[in-house]
């Protein structure tokens, strides 16, 4: 995607494999088996969560990636 | 032995950039850097055709190319074709070693080209074909075209090809079986003294290596931004469509997700072997946010949501597979005119 000029933000809860491969814009998500979640939370409180995961993306590709 | 030689325009004598879209021409004869080509390969081996072509006309009549390159190699009776080298030039990489795949699946004859490890070339076609590593700088011509020699007599005799270390070729990613006198547990211990010393050692598993991509620019307005979902935990509309594989996956999938302000387990499933998939499936949104995306989108945190969000299976991909679902899938943005990603991965 990034080579072809469309800035990516990934979200996941590997970090270090995001750093491996070189992602340049990366988001600690919530978990394996619900990056975007946490199904022991009450589900607005999941929403909640969820949102401020998306809006952390939003302002990573807001802005410049910080250097690796 | 009878070589045909294929060039592009700056190579073949004709022009820069401004002869990129020169029709393929055919000489009898070597041309360029093939005349070099012909000293090192000796008394016994003589370029009998040179075709030169565009950068440009090559990218684009990429099939009238290959049929042209074909019928003349045919008829020149080729014992075999070498294309290059390419150096860094991605145009000429790529056609070069789209060629090279061609008259060897068609012609049936060895084929030697050379290209930089960064030519996009290597990432098409490394592992069908032999490419001596060029390096990027033009000036190494000789030594280049010596390991592409060494490498066509190699070929068109039938001998056995040495490891790329040896021979000074683009690792294909190929395991060899050999005999060796040590154990596993002896090389490794073996390795983990050198290592403990300050010794040089060499791994017998290469590390794969990322070439390092400069970030895009951020995006300066997202509330005017049209903004994709790509997934690689494997989320499919129920029925899984498009038969995503649950591991290695070759292909990708697009579903549409216009006029949802979320997304239903019911109506969807998750193809990825790799983990627990039950929460997802009880809510793909924990994968796939279109819940909350879709509510940034009516306050206008983001200009818009993109009809459709992205989905393979990321798991034990081997990495050139991998890097060519996202050439793909990168096209197809590009042509949605997507301003920026999310990027989901379990």
């Amino acid at each position: 995607m990034e080579k072809a000029g469309i800035p990516v933000c990934h979200v996941t809860s590997v970090v270090p494999v995001a750093k491996m491969v070189g992602s340049n814009r990366i988001v600690q998500g919530q978990g394996i088996v619900h990056v975007m979640g946490d199904a022991d939370l009450p589900a607005e409180e999941e929403k909640e969560l969820r949102r401020k995961t998306v809006l952390q993306a939003i302002e990573a590709l807001k802005n410049e990636a910080a250097t690796p | 032995m009878r070589v045909v030689h294929y060039l592009n325009q700056f190579f073949g004598g004709i022009g820069g950039e401004e002869h990129a879209d020169t029709e393929p021409q055919v000489h009898d004869e070597p041309v360029g850097p093939g005349r070099l080509l012909g000293q090192v390969l000796g008394e016994d081996a003589q370029v009998v055709r040179t075709i030169v072509c565009g950068d440009n006309y090559a990218t684009e009549n990429m099939e009238a190319l290959t049929a042209l390159v074909l019928e003349q190699t045919k008829d020149a009776q080729a014992d075999i074709f070498v294309a290059g080298p390419c150096f860094e030039a991605g145009r000429y990489g790529v056609a070069a070693a789209g060629l090279c795949v061609a008259v060897s699946s068609e012609l049936d004859i060895p084929v030697v080209t050379g290209m930089a490890q960064e030519n996009p070339g290597v990432d098409l076609h490394r592992q069908t074909l032999y490419i001596v590593d060029s390096g990027k700088a033009a000036s190494a011509m000789r030594e280049v075209l010596t390991k592409m020699s060494n490498m066509a007599h190699k070929l068109a005799s039938g001998q056995d090809m040495g490891s790329p270390a040896e021979e000074g070729y683009i690792a294909r990613g190929i395991l060899k079986d050999t005999f060796v006198e040590q154990t596993a547990a002896q090389r490794l211990v073996a390795m983990l003294d050198a290592k403990v010393k300050g010794e040089e050692f060499e791994s017998e598993l290469p590390a794969p290596s990322f070439p390092e991509i400069p970030a895009p620019a951020p995006v300066a307005d997202m509330s005017k931004a049209r903004v994709a979902i790509i997934t690689d935990g494997g989320l499919v509309p129920k029925g899984n469509p498009d038969n995503i594989s649950a591991w290695a996956a070759t292909n990708w999938g697009s579903y549409d997700i216009s006029g949802k302000d979320g997304l239903q387990g019911d109506d969807y499933e998750v193809s990825h072997r790799g983990y627990d998939t039950r929460y997802v499936e009880q809510d793909p949104d924990r994968l796939v946010p279109v819940d909350v995306l879709r509510e940034l989108e009516e306050s206008n945190v983001i200009g818009e949501l993109h009809s459709q969000f992205i989905s393979t299976s990321g798991l034990v991909n081997p990495i050139a597979n991998s890097r060519r679902l996202g050439r793909e899938i990168a096209a197809q943005l590009k042509e949605s005119e997507v301003d920026a990603v999310i990027l989901t991965s379990t």
